[in-house]
């Protein structure tokens, strides 16, 4: 299988490269010194492209890679690739659903806690020398507060059933209200906004969640409430989020996610009721390893002519 | 012995003393009123309740121009019940100066700061915060522990350093699910610390000072067993003389270079010094700390390093906690002066 070239556009782990190396010819399209030309030059043999949450495979790029077979992703969300082309070309699509379950979910939780107990912001207070000084201020109590969760799939279950042992009352808005849920439905956001303390945003991002999290949602999640965004940037209006935050409007917020990364707006940096993290989701050594795991057995499935292992398209 | 009074003047204690008349002159005469006596003011987060104000007589020694131990004396025949906080070490040289002392009530959890055994000789009764504290605990626990894994805080400096830009990805943490934790003091807040966890993935044993017949958790009796066969130990237990220093250089050694300490119980318990040195070496991935143990004095080595999360002693801080103690307190002193039992008596072992 060496001969068949795999596309890598972006650097995504050093395990997911050396095994990549090991099965295939891996071309590294960031040390391109041209990335156009790059791209021409091995047209004729990449079979495969690896894409992330940063880096799919538009219908540009697809055009100009014409033995193109299988975009194998190395995350769950699958934005950045454009799955209707895709299908309509016969290409192949997998992502890396399951095994990052765990590790998102334990960050939405870890963010709520960070956020309303000051976790990070005192432990600046300790660092600075401030404690010598006086206590830090009160914060908010987590247990027993009612969590909003935007879409019910494998990761917002996996959010529900840990905030459910703090306690946490559980409301949730999806696509369609699942009746074999215990959970309270919201058939709308603005009413789940208006009726929960943390709202948690793990839904796909596609054309109808785009700014799901907009200006009225931010007013009616109110100045106690805290949003936590461990889904994609795009899925909040990134300008109004700040303003809200700036003006009071929103009590806090969590974020992993961001309209532009590694860009992070630099009004919030300032500002002790929000975290920010570099989209670290799935980031453990062990939940990577296992994503990259996922990609090579969904490529040599796919060049084995068996089955794929997680397809989406 | 020393105490951090602030001594007013003579005519700034006098108007004090005046004020404080002129606010019962319409109510029951002081005189009559149980008298109930604190020794340092209430923190700066609460007040005392006004039902407490209504109910007793509150002899406030902190605005007295005497000394503390003038002041006992003073009033040593009237004093039933005394509310502290836990900055005073309430032992025989206090005991002994009020001989009608039956209850000390404790806004705290721990009673760390009380000679237990000195007490039950003398027939006082020690009432503390009962199980009031425990969620804000155990969210604390959880939230430094998910901190030291994921690596929250210092991620979060990474950012706003605007590292991410310039610097790339940062490093990968470590994943919760599947991890072997083992609690120290299966107690209230124990309890709630396990319960959370257990959501996550985490496999829970503990270490106690007796085996706990209701509980289904693997039990060691033996602190570096449970470290051996750990990830990570949270520290929930009292401090006693036992337990002093109880996680110590065997321990750090048997939890292993992969193991993580989080700490919401009191800073004593731990060889600070040691786990400083385990840390800064790599002897030990990484820890958490609510407690230290000698507040607000932290290690400096620490605050270089990434690898652990610092947290200013804020575990009950929340309006719903303190709201909470309030209420315990109240019932506790009522209880007290209407010869019912008291709600959250501290039990002997």
């Amino acid at each position: 299988m060496d001969s068949i070239g795999v596309l890598l556009p972006i650097p995504m782990s050093p395990y997911l490269e050396q095994e990549l190396e090991k099965r295939f010819n891996l071309l590294k399209l960031w040390t391109a010194p041209h990335k156009t030309q790059f791209i021409k030059d091995h047209a004729t043999s990449i079979r495969a492209i690896v894409g992330n949450a940063s880096a799919g495979a538009d219908a540009e790029l697809i055009d100009s890679l014409p033995k193109l077979e299988i975009v194998a992703s190395y995350s769950v969300g699958i934005d950045k690739v454009d799955l209707k082309y895709c299908k309509e070309k016969g290409v192949r699509v997998t992502n890396t659903p399951d095994v990052l379950t765990e590790d998102v979910a334990d960050i939405a939780i870890g963010l709520s806690l960070a956020v309303m107990r000051r976790l990070c912001e005192s432990d600046r207070y300790v660092r600075s020398g401030l404690w010598k000084k006086g206590d830090y201020k009160l914060t908010t109590k987590f247990t027993g507060k009612t969590v909003g969760i935007i879409g019910m799939g494998r990761i917002g279950k996996a959010v529900a059933k840990r905030a459910e042992a703090f306690s946490c009352p559980i409301a949730y808005f999806s696509r369609s209200g699942k009746p074999d849920l215990k959970y309270k439905y919201y058939p709308t956001v603005v009413e789940l906004a208006s009726n929960c303390d943390v709202l948690v945003v793990v839904c796909p991002l596609t054309e109808e969640t785009r700014h799901i999290i907009n200006r009225e949602v931010m007013n009616a999640l109110g100045p106690k409430g805290v949003l936590i965004n461990i889904g994609r940037g795009p899925h909040v209006d990134e300008p109004e989020l700040v303003s809200a935050l700036l003006e009071g409007r929103l009590g806090g917020a969590g974020l992993d996610v961001y309209q532009n990364e590694p860009e992070v707006p630099e009004e919030l940096f300032g500002l002790e009721n929000v975290v920010l993290l570099p989209h670290v989701g799935s980031g453990t050594v062990e939940t990577r390893n296992a994503m990259a795991d996922l990609v090579i057995g969904n490529l040599e499935a796919h060049f084995l002519n068996k089955p794929l292992l997680t397809p989406v398209v | 012995m020393e105490f951090c009074l602030q001594i007013p003047t003579r005519q700034e204690a006098k108007m004090a003393r005046l004020q404080f008349r002129d606010a019962n002159e319409d109510d029951v005469p002081s005189e009559e009123l149980p008298h109930l006596l604190l020794i340092h003011p209430p923190s700066s987060f609460t007040r005392l309740p006004s039902e407490i104000c209504e109910k007793f007589r509150v002899l406030k020694a902190w605005e007295s121009p005497l000394s503390l131990d003038q002041f006992l004396i003073s009033h040593a025949r009237s004093i039933q019940a005394l509310l502290i906080r836990g900055f005073l070490m309430i032992n025989t040289d206090i005991l002994q100066q009020l001989p009608a002392l039956k209850l000390i009530i404790t806004i705290s959890v721990g009673v760390n700061h009380i000679d237990m055994a000195e007490c039950r000789r003398r027939g006082i009764s020690v009432t503390n915060a009962g199980s009031v504290y425990s969620e804000d605990v155990a969210d604390i626990a959880v939230g430094l522990y998910i901190d030291v894994l994921r690596k929250l805080s210092a991620a979060d400096r990474y950012v706003r350093q605007g590292l991410w830009s310039s610097k790339g990805n940062y490093p990968f943490g470590s994943k919760l699910g599947g991890k072997r934790v083992g609690i120290v003091g299966l107690g209230s807040i124990g309890l709630e610390v396990a319960k959370r966890l257990e959501a996550f993935g985490c496999i829970i044993s503990y270490n106690s000072r007796r085996e706990k017949p209701t509980s289904s958790y693997p039990f060691y009796s033996i602190i570096s067993e449970l470290a051996a066969n750990s990830d990570a130990l949270i520290i929930c237990c009292a401090l006693t003389e036992q337990t002093h220093h109880m996680i110590n250089k065997e321990v750090f050694a048997s939890l292993g270079r992969d193991g993580v300490i989080v700490n919401v119980g009191r800073g004593a318990i731990i060889d600070e010094k040691e786990l400083v040195k385990c840390l800064v070496s790599g002897k030990i991935r990484g820890a958490g700390f609510d407690v230290f143990e000698n507040e607000p004095q932290v290690p400096e080595e620490l605050f270089t390093l990434d690898n652990v999360v610092l947290s200013p002693h804020t575990a009950i801080f929340t309006p719903e906690s303190l709201q909470s103690v309030k209420e315990v307190l109240i019932a506790n002193v009522e209880a007290f002066f209407l010869n019912k039992p008291l709600v959250t008596p501290v039990m002997d072992e």
